[in-house]
């Protein structure tokens, strides 16, 4: 079966080097060369997958990245797996294992071809209709649809292979090496331009490389010829670089381009080892020139999609190039010239066709009359109204159709085949030129979409430009190319070309049948199974913008963004709703061109680089001592010390039970500090907090509060006076970046003449707190030159000391309400001077603790996280915090917003305590806080932001938001739970000490 | 992606910076004389157009200076560039 398929007569195949692989757990040969396609197509096999839907039988369809069908699963059941890749690109080596994914369980018998004989009641919208409702249902549905419809299997371990990215910059950046490419690379590589010229494919030249006909010409030799000299002289240019196996994935603004550069894809596994897969190259090209071709396009009539159709120029292309026959007894169905090109390469090898037919009544060029000469029957004016053959085509019907097109008259004739090439004229390749954001015109002559306004530095030429004709491509080139790059010298002294091809085309979007259209299954898109019928049931049911019409039939929305047949479906909306073509306007291509893989989008971000981690200075000490961890922005902050098996709740009970009684220490070093001096920094302070600074003495330390100019709480923490011009202000762990951003903006662009300068110190300072009733005698045993009395050292000061002859910063300051020390000390002596502490706090049990104990201690205080408590919807007002708003100041940022009608309201949100009936019940944190569960709907009155256990108070305590909670106190409320309702108590958001008597205790 | 032209540094990749939103539009000197509408005005309302469009970016990943752009929102392309404080080239 397999011997009269294979022509030894191709140079790009390598018959001495015989290839092994597997198909669908079956061994087949093919050659070096090969993709897995032509090897398919060369043992005779056409089936490779089912469709999306309705489970038909599909086959190889084109021979490129445009590929609807043939798409398979890569190394089944290995850590490089890789679904819906194309049989068409997969270039075949020794031991390549590949699998059909649409089916279950085989492709030859598929449980879900059911689907095919259900096909009227699964009209387009189908799934959205039906097994949306009742929506409790979609699991089980999603459940059967998932298993019979293959989206591939995806990799279940870790990809073994490297990806990398790579920025590129150059002059000219050329994109396909066709026959456009390859002179437009030359011209502007001789030309001095640093270019790069990339191609998809393995090999360059595009289709004409394997262009051996005698109907088209350049300078008198055979296109082939011509261009391998061209390919021959330009690989040996200096300042030209070519990459192949490189498809464009995406073409953004300001020519930033993206690429994927395949590398080992073509090798065998075990010669992958320690090379990189793939590469993204970040492409930023002062000048694009895109040559990326057409697309051949399909015919849409009855039964247009079984095994054995192809694109005609697809059996040219296996023929030529691959030296493939896709079939014994071919027939090929056109509207214009490109099939004769296909009949003559077959002629040429002896390959029998036993019909043409052809939609035009009169056909008059060169190679048509030559094709006649060799006893081939065309059908002129005819069109296939149907075909046979479940898993592969064997006969086609076929009938006149009628002057205008929309109909057919007489009898119908069967013929037999078992392979169709179907050949509907060229669609440029426009997709990377629109997703730059050009904009395209319609050309009515021929029905094509084609550039026209383009948006950056760039131009398109070849047949992705609408030019068809050789001669048109090559003189159209030249002279585009002349005037793009502004050369004089085009290289090219005279190019002669002799085409036997008319440009001749008979387009009708949708070939009409015998039958009414709903009795036809007319693809329009082969890969998810949207038909004719769908697209006219769309308009039927009211859809009129394409995007609209995409999505309720699904068209264009499967791996390959319907690249064959987006245009008939615009076609045929147009045709249907009596409107112009491009009035619609045309789909979106989007990036990526082809799928990628994660790994090349990803690249070498990969476990701990995924994401970047910030560690303290004392990170090591807080792993040595079994610390457990959680993230605090891009931080790894302590989160409790777990001793003895202790779960995160007795481990926290014990750290704020001691930190309490004793001594706690906590390593805050991942607060954010930003260093303000300047003579205008009291100033700056009193514009972007909320209450006053100017009177703060030096070596004193205030809390301020950051709003928003909404008036919303945005930020806070403690800023010492250091110096008469010199502040150190500290903010939240999550919120330095952006504090530092604000504050910037502020200088920059409202107040640029005020004297402040700010400098980011976070890294630069590691920040020990200790804290409780020891920390006093612990301090003065690290630090015995500091002098801690109350007098000297009171709450909110500072003090410059220093620990073995190295400078610190001492603040008296506390967000546990427990009298506590803060040391700053440069960051590298900061795991030393905290294993000082330790040491010297070990007679009074000093316990680290980490930031789960850290939010315990200061909820019993009522001290508020930003972030936590609040959510850019709280005023200080709202927070009870009143206090810290200055009446005085006469502005301050946010300060108008905070009486603005809205935030005026007294039934806002505001923060309050609260407490359950049942002191040992902790609320869930985000629970909802409701006052009658009785009505219906139930108002929901706020919710809870902070809940703990406090050992110290022996109860469960408990922050929440409240509408109108400041005048709720003593109130009852319930928290609803899913078994259960919580009695609540509105309490004051204090809960310990609220005189401070252990702040101020004299210790 | 772009490609911006930092008045400070030059040309570069539109990741190294942030935008900050329309431009020219001035802290009122006195927001305690302002009613709650103009105040309002100046707090939430932009004009977002569809067309040339003057606006604000922060070179945060370089310089971390703030200037002003002009651009075109239909198309992105940049028109012009220009340090904060000084007039726009074009109209
Ligand atoms: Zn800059």
């Amino acid at each position: 079966m397999t011997n009269n398929l294979r022509f030894k007569t191709s140079k790009f195949i390598d018959e001495t080097y015989r290839v092994s692989f597997k198909f669908n757990n079956k061994t087949y040969f093919g050659f070096k060369g090969d993709t897995l396609a032509s090897a398919l197509l060369a043992n005779g096999i056409h089936l490779v997958g089912r469709s999306f839907k309705y489970h038909r039988p599909r086959g190889i369809m084109t021979s490129g990245s445009e590929e609807p069908n043939a798409i398979i699963q890569l190394h089944d059941n290995s850590s490089r797996t890789e679904p819906n890749v194309r049989a068409t690109e997969v270039e075949i080596y020794e031991g390549l294992v590949a699998s059909s994914q649409n089916c279950w369980p085989s492709v030859n018998f598929d449980i879900g071809g059911i689907n095919n004989l259900l096909s009227p009641i699964l009209p387009a919208g189908f799934y959205y209709k039906t097994f949306m409702w009742p929506a409790s249902f979609w699991e089980k549905y999603e459940y059967f649809i998932r298993k019979s419809a293959g989206l591939g299997k995806s990799p279940k371990v870790a990809d073994p292979d490297i990806y990398e990215h790579k920025y590129i910059h150059c002059d000219v950046l050329v994109i396909g090496a066709g026959i456009s490419g390859i002179m437009a690379a030359k011209m502007a590589a001789k030309n001095g331009f640093k270019t790069l010229l990339v191609d998809e494919k393995s090999y360059l030249g595009g289709s004409s490389i394997y262009d051996n006909s005698e109907f088209s010409k350049i300078n008198n030799q055979i296109t082939s010829s011509w261009l391998e000299k061209e390919i021959n002289e330009i690989s040996k240019l200096e300042n030209l670089e070519i990459k192949i196996r490189t498809s464009v994935a995406a073409f953004h603004e300001y020519n930033f381009l993206l690429a994927r550069e395949n590398l080992t894809d073509h090798l065998p596994i075990n010669q992958r080892e320690n090379k990189v897969r793939q590469r993204l190259l970040k492409i930023r090209a002062k000048k694009v020139i895109t040559a990326t071709g057409s697309i051949e396009r399909p015919l849409i009539f009855d039964n247009n999609d079984r095994p054995g159709i192809l694109l005609s120029s697809a059996i040219k292309k296996y023929i030529d190039l691959y030296g493939v026959a896709c079939g014994e007894n071919n027939i090929l169905f056109t509207n214009n010239d490109t099939a004769y090109e296909t009949a003559m390469s077959l002629i040429q090898r002896g390959i029998k066709i036993n019909a043409i037919i052809d939609n035009r009544e009169q056909i008059d060029s060169k190679i048509s009359y030559e094709v006649e000469k060799n006893n081939i029957e065309i059908y002129k004016g005819y069109t296939v109204v149907d075909t046979c053959g479940y898993r592969r085509i064997n006969k086609i019907s076929i009938m006149k159709l009628s002057k205008d097109g929309q109909t057919v008259t007489g009898d119908k004739t069967k013929l037999n085949c078992d392979c169709l090439g179907v050949s509907g004229g060229w669609t440029p390749a426009v997709h990377l030129f629109t997703q730059s954001g050009g904009k395209l015109k319609f050309r009515e002559e021929d029905q094509v979409f084609i550039p026209n306004v383009y948006p950056s530095d760039q131009i398109s030429v070849g047949s992705c430009n609408g030019d068809f004709g050789l001669e048109e491509i090559i003189s159209n080139t030249l002279s585009s190319i002349k005037k793009f790059l502004d050369i004089d010298n085009s290289e090219y002294k005279t190019v002669e070309t002799i085409s036997g091809l008319n440009q001749s085309k008979r387009n009708i979007w949708l070939l009409p049948s015998d039958k009414s259209i709903g009795k036809t299954k007319s693809f329009v898109d082969y890969q998810n199974d949207a038909t004719a019928k769908d697209i006219k049931l769309a308009l039927r049911e009211g859809f009129r913008s394409i995007e609209h019409v995409k999505r309720y039939t699904t068209t264009g929305m499967g791996t390959d963004q319907g690249k064959l047949g987006n245009m008939h479906a615009l076609g045929i909306i147009s045709e249907t709703a009596g409107t112009k073509m491009g009035e619609h306007g045309t789909t979106t291509f989007r990036p990526p061109y082809t799928p990628l893989t994660f790994g090349t989008i990803v690249g070498r971000n990969v476990g701990e680089f995924f994401d970047i981690f910030r560690r303290t200075p004392i990170h090591d000490w807080h792993v040595a001592n079994n610390a457990e961890f959680e993230n605090v922005g891009q931080w790894k902050r302590a989160w409790y010390y777990p001793k003895d098996n202790e779960n995160m709740h007795q481990a926290v009970q014990r750290e704020s039970k001691a930190a309490r009684d004793s001594a706690g220490i906590l390593d805050a070093s991942t607060l954010g500090k930003i260093d303000i001096q300047g003579t205008d920094a009291s100033e700056f302070l009193n514009r972007v907090y909320t209450n006053a600074w100017s009177k703060l003495a030096v070596g004193k330390c205030r809390y301020g509060l950051m709003l928003n100019e909404d008036g919303m709480v945005y930020d806070d923490g403690v800023t010492t006076r250091l110096g008469e011009n010199h502040y150190i202000m500290t903010t939240t762990t999550g919120g330095a970046a952006n504090v530092l951003g604000k504050l910037e903006d502020y200088l920059q662009t409202e107040w640029p003449e005020l004297d402040v300068y700010l400098s980011s110190v976070t890294d630069h300072y590691a920040t020990i707190s200790v804290c409780g009733p020891n920390s006093k005698k612990i301090v003065s045993k690290v630090i015995p030159d500091l002098d801690l009395s109350d007098e000297k050292f009171p709450h909110m000061s500072f003090k410059n000391a220093k620990i073995d002859n190295i400078k610190c910063r001492v603040m008296r300051i506390s967000f546990t309400g427990e009298h506590s020390y803060e040391i700053n000390i440069q960051a590298n002596f900061g795991k030393s001077v905290w294993e000082k502490c330790m040491e010297a706090g070990k007679d009074f049990n000093i316990t680290p603790y980490g930031t789960e104990t850290m939010h315990l201690l200061r909820a019993e205080k009522g001290f508020i996280i930003v972030g936590q408590d609040t959510d850019a919807t709280l005023t200080p007002i709202d927070l009870q915090m009143d206090w810290i708003v200055s009446k005085k100041k006469y502005d301050f940022i946010g300060k108008r917003s905070l009486y603005r009608s809205d935030t005026i309201r007294e039934d806002r949100k505001q923060l309050v305590g609260l407490l359950t009936e049942n002191p040992e019940e902790v609320l869930e944190e985000g629970a909802q806080i409701v006052a009658d569960i009785k009505k219906s709907p139930i108002e929901m009155l706020g919710h809870v932001t902070s809940s703990y256990y406090s050992p110290n108070l022996k109860k469960s305590i408990a922050l929440g938001v409240v509408k109108g909670g400041k005048n709720m106190l003593g109130q009852k409320l319930i928290i609803p739970m899913e078994n259960k309702n919580i009695n609540v108590t509105v309490a004051d958001p204090v809960f310990l000490d609220k005189e401070g008597e252990r702040l101020n205790a004299k210790l | 992606m772009f490609l911006i032209n930092c008045p400070f540094c030059g040309e570069r990749e539109q990741s190294e910076f942030k935008a900050g939103g329309e431009a020219h539009i001035v802290r009122p000197k006195q927001p305690t004389e302002l009613s709650d509408d103009e105040w309002a005005e100046y707090l939430f309302m932009r004009k977002n157009i569809k067309g040339i469009q003057f606006e604000r970016w922060n070179h945060v990943h370089g310089c971390r200076k703030w200037f002003n752009m002009v651009r075109d929102t239909s198309n992105d392309q940049i028109k012009a560039v220009y340090k904060m404080g000084e007039k726009p080239p074009v109209k």
